[in-house]
This record gives structure tokens, C-alpha cells and sequence, in this order.
């Protein structure tokens, strides 16, 4: 049995059975950030907290990657399995737009102003047979 | 104290197999010193950049070792405008009376790859592919399609004029006009941007000499000014390229801080401009930059597309040379050849793509990542 682990710390609450994307809210102005870092982009303060930005959002805007990317991207695929995925913007909670992967993949999947679901997959096998898990939005209906 | 553009050079743009990116840099700045009537030897500063060509100061093994003050600049797709702007401000300064600025580049084939380190950013955004420019032009256009009312039909004729455009210029890459249909039936790159709509990496080389403006005249009998040059960040809630999250508020972008800096230093306005280059790495991204550069209002840009507005005889004609979607982008080089291209149509020497009425004022933008721009402007 391979285990599930989070492709990078700190992105999102791991493991856990109602995961949450993290990031980091400003102090001093309160402004969130993701992911989470020790210094505020907007007012300069170092004064910063890691916080749960939440796991669902609207849908700000999006594409289809359509061809396979070269490196850095680190994937299982292969040229010729390579599968189209969706990006997008998704608006959290937790007062931020998170780029992030979409699992649908085709243009009339896709709108702005959708509800979208956080959704932690697994992204590709490490050398050890593990899963390394990275965060994904999928459809959860109209807004 | 006022700056001159005494010498313009040029080598061609697409793909030079025989040559590196230095010589190609080394060939525009020959181009450029023989435009002026003047010899390495009197250049007494130098600014260069190149992002794969390798160190711009590295020249002086192709062009003579004279001593001179060599900068090498660097700052993504708005690499020419920084290095422009560096010259204009030794001139501005007191401290030089002329010098070159040249940008290079040979680009391997394919969408660029860049890498998070190089950008503050960890692996896993690289690792699950969200760093990709395309993706962000899209997502940009995307939303900007969505909150003005502008559809696929503007996108496709950008990319038409460019094209048109390019079939006129004997150095651009791209020397094929494409049909409407062409574009509009290109394959699906990222949505909703089409093969036809990008440009692609690319090599060539471009230089010129700048000088102090009240010597401009001992130099060459049609000088032209550089009356501003502005190169600005972004600003927290502008939505920029290689970004993992945006803030929820809203700021201007880059270009627009720049573009109002350049024309508050010039003492002129948008309407005053008449002949222009727009940063575009796609065809949403023109579309974006027409308004945020002053010369329309957002959402204004389907009407003018579809009256032709920016073609070579329109009333906004932008990227008369085809711009980066004919010509591909060497990112050092690119916006250096924006200017260029303003300074031979201000000249009248644009031949079949000349603008009519004699262009008396140009205007050159660029955009590069994270979220930068840089904006010139160019008179008679």
C-alpha cells in the first residue's frame, strides 16, 4: 500500500479527511496571501499567520493546457500519455484567488462565476512507490 | 538636457542557423553605427541584454576592446525597455554624450521554460505545470474577455493585422499575410487563445545609438527624441504573470503606471501619438494593452478592431512591423526592435508599411515578467 504524501508542506491541511488550502493573512492589514509566506505583498509587514483559506470557491477565470509542458513540469506522463488539464483562478473564502489545477478539461466544463470544490489528488509516484498529492478544484455546481 | 536616437540597427528576426546570439547582437550593433556614420570606438557607454544569448558585455570580443562603461541588463520581456531607459538617464545625467544600448537572443524551439527558483517561487508550481506564460495570457484574456464584452472575432484580427503587417516587412519572420479563416480554424493552444494568436520564441538583434541631444545634429541631419522613458513594477492587486495567488483588491497594472509616467515626462497625451508598438506576445494581450496604454477605453477595442483602427492606415496603427506575433520574440532583442520600427516610420523609411501623413510621434511598450513594463516615447 503506497502512501499519499503532500507534494510540497504547508499548501493544504495533509492528511486529512475534510482538507483545507493554507495560507498566510497579514496582521497588520489583513490581507491573505497563498501560498503562505512570512512577509505581506501589500503593506510590508513581517508579521504574518498561517491560516485555512478554505476548500471551495468561485471560479474567477480559466484555460485548458492543452499541450504537455516541459520541464520543470514532473509528472507519470509520457508525450503520449499526456492528458489536457484545466487551470484556473479560484476565489477562496479566505479572501485570495488561488491559481490552481482544474479537473475538468474541456471548454464547455468551464465557466466563470462556477462553485468550485477543493479536491487533493494524486499528482505523480516518487521513487518509493508513494503518491505525491498535490490540490485540484473540480466542478460543485452553479454559484 | 534632451536625448537623441542618432542610430537605429536591425538583424533580422526568426532564425539565424549560422550565427550565435552574440553575433547577432554584434551584427545590430554594426547595423547601427554604420546608420550613424560612427565607429565602436566612439561609443563611450554601453547597456545590453540577452536571456539566452549570454552576457551582453561580452560583445567587446566581437566589437573591439575600447574600455567603454558595458551594463548588462536584464529584466525579463521588458529587458530593452530597461536597457533603454539606463541609457536615457546617463545622457539625461550629464555624464555621457553618446553611447549603444543593443539586445540579442537565440531562443531553443518551443514555449519558453522557466524556472521557480529564478522567480522566488518553489518547485511544486513549476513541478504541476501552472508556470507557463501562455496559461497566464489566456487566463488574463479570459477574464478580460468576460468583464468587456469583447469576443473571439478581436482576437482573431489582431492576429490577422499582424500577419498582414509582417507580409511587408522584410525583416520580420513571419512574412505570410493569414486569412481570417486561417486563424480562426488554427489549433486551440490555451483557451481561448489559437496557435495563430501567440508568438513564439524566437533570435535576431537590436541596437541603437543614443546621444546627448544638443550634439545630436554634429552626429546626423534627422535625429530623433527620446522624449520619456519609464519602466515600472506591479503594484499589489495587479493580476501578473508567474503569480500562485492575487490579492481580491484591484490596481492599476504595470503598463498603465508606466505609460502615465512617460506621457507626464513627454507633456503630451495618447491622442497626440501616431504611430505605436504594444507589447504583443498574443493577441488578448495587444487587446489588453491598447486600453491600459491610454489609447482606448477597456472593452472600446472589438469597434476599433473591426474598423480597421489599428491597420497601417488606420487611426491607431500599432505594430506596423507586425509586432511580436510576426516576428517572434528574442526576448532581449524584442523591444528594442519596437523602437527601432517607431524610428523608421518617424523617418519615413517604412517603405511598403510606412504609416501615411508623416508620423511625428511614436510610442513603444513592453511587458515582461513578473509584472513589469516599460514605455518609450519618440519624436520628431
Amino acid at each position: 500500500m503506497s502512501n499519499q504524501i503532500a507534494l510540497h508542506e504547508g499548501l493544504f491541511t495533509w492528511p486529512s479527511s475534510k482538507p483545507q488550502l493554507l495560507g498566510s493573512r497579514c496582521t497588520q492589514c489583513a490581507e491573505a496571501a497563498f501560498p503562505a509566506q512570512p512577509d505581506c505583498r501589500s503593506c510590508g509587514s513581517r508579521d504574518t499567520t498561517i491560516v485555512e483559506l478554505g476548500d471551495h470557491g468561485i471560479l474567477w477565470t480559466w484555460t485548458i493546457q492543452t499541450f504537455m509542458p516541459k520541464q520543470p513540469y514532473h509528472s507519470d506522463e509520457t508525450p503520449e500519455t499526456f492528458r489536457p488539464y484545466g487551470v484556473g483562478y479560484v476565489e477562496m473564502p479566505g479572501g485570495v484567488r488561488v491559481e490552481a489545477r482544474l479537473q475538468a478539461n474541456s471548454p464547455d466544463q468551464l465557466e466563470i462565476g462556477m462553485l468550485m470544490k477543493l479536491d487533493i489528488i494524486p499528482f505523480r509516484t516518487d521513487e518509493n512507490g508513494d503518491q505525491k498529492m498535490t490540490f485540484s478544484f473540480s466542478s460543485a455546481g452553479k454559484a | 538636457m534632451d536625448v537623441a536616437i542618432i542610430g537605429i540597427g536591425l538583424h533580422r528576426f526568426g532564425r539565424s542557423p549560422d550565427m550565435s546570439g552574440m553575433q547577432q547582437g554584434a551584427s545590430a550593433v554594426r547595423a547601427a553605427l554604420a546608420d550613424a556614420d560612427l565607429s565602436w570606438a566612439d561609443m563611450q557607454f554601453a547597456y545590453g541584454g540577452s536571456q539566452d544569448g549570454g552576457n551582453a558585455d561580452s560583445l567587446v570580443n566581437e566589437l573591439g576592446l575600447t574600455g567603454l562603461q558595458f551594463t548588462n541588463i536584464w529584466n525579463g520581456c521588458a529587458t530593452g525597455g530597461s536597457s533603454l531607459h539606463a541609457a536615457y538617464s546617463a545622457i539625461k545625467s550629464g555624464e555621457y554624450d553618446v553611447g549603444v544600448v543593443v539586445g540579442f537572443d537565440k531562443h531553443p524551439r518551443g514555449a519558453f521554460n522557466p524556472q521557480p527558483k529564478e522567480w522566488g517561487l518553489d518547485d511544486w508550481y513549476g513541478e504541476t505545470g501552472l508556470m507557463l506564460t501562455t496559461q497566464f495570457f489566456a487566463l488574463k484574456t479570459q477574464r478580460y474577455m468576460h468583464d468587456h464584452g469583447i469576443t473571439e472575432d478581436a482576437l482573431i484580427r489582431v492576429s490577422e493585422k499582424a500577419f498582414t503587417n509582417g507580409s511587408l516587412t522584410p525583416t520580420a519572420w513571419r512574412q505570410q499575410a493569414l486569412s481570417y479563416e486561417e486563424i480562426a480554424n488554427s489549433m486551440m493552444v490555451s483557451d481561448p487563445l489559437r496557435k495563430y494568436m501567440f508568438c513564439s520564441p524566437a533570435e535576431g538583434g537590436a541596437a541603437l545609438i543614443v546621444c546627448n541631444a544638443d550634439k545630436a545634429h554634429q552626429y546626423c541631419s534627422n535625429p530623433l527624441f527620446l522624449k520619456a522613458a519609464a519602466v515600472r513594477t506591479r503594484h499589489y492587486g495587479s493580476f501578473e504573470v508567474f503569480a500562485p495567488s492575487q490579492a481580491m483588491q484591484v490596481a492599476d497594472a504595470p503598463t498603465v503606471t508606466a505609460s502615465k509616467a512617460a506621457f507626464e515626462q513627454a507633456g503630451i497625451g495618447p491622442e497626440d501619438v501616431d504611430v505605436m508598438q504594444l507589447q504583443d506576445t498574443d493577441s488578448g494581450t495587444e487587446i489588453m494593452h491598447m486600453a491600459e496604454n491610454g489609447f482606448c477605453e477597456h472593452g472600446e477595442q472589438e469597434k476599433l478592431l473591426r474598423e480597421g483602427a489599428t491597420g497601417i492606415n488606420g487611426r491607431l496603427p500599432i505594430n506596423t512591423d507586425g509586432g511580436c506575433l510576426a516576428n517572434g520574440e528574442p526576448v532581449g532583442a524584442s523591444g528594442l526592435r519596437q523602437v527601432y520600427e517607431v524610428c523608421v516610420q518617424l523617418r519615413g523609411e517604412g517603405g511598403a508599411r510606412q504609416v501615411p501623413n508623416e508620423p511625428k510621434v511614436g510610442y513603444t511598450h513592453v511587458y515582461g515578467a513578473p509584472g513589469i513594463s516599460g514605455v518609450n516615447i519618440i519624436t520628431k
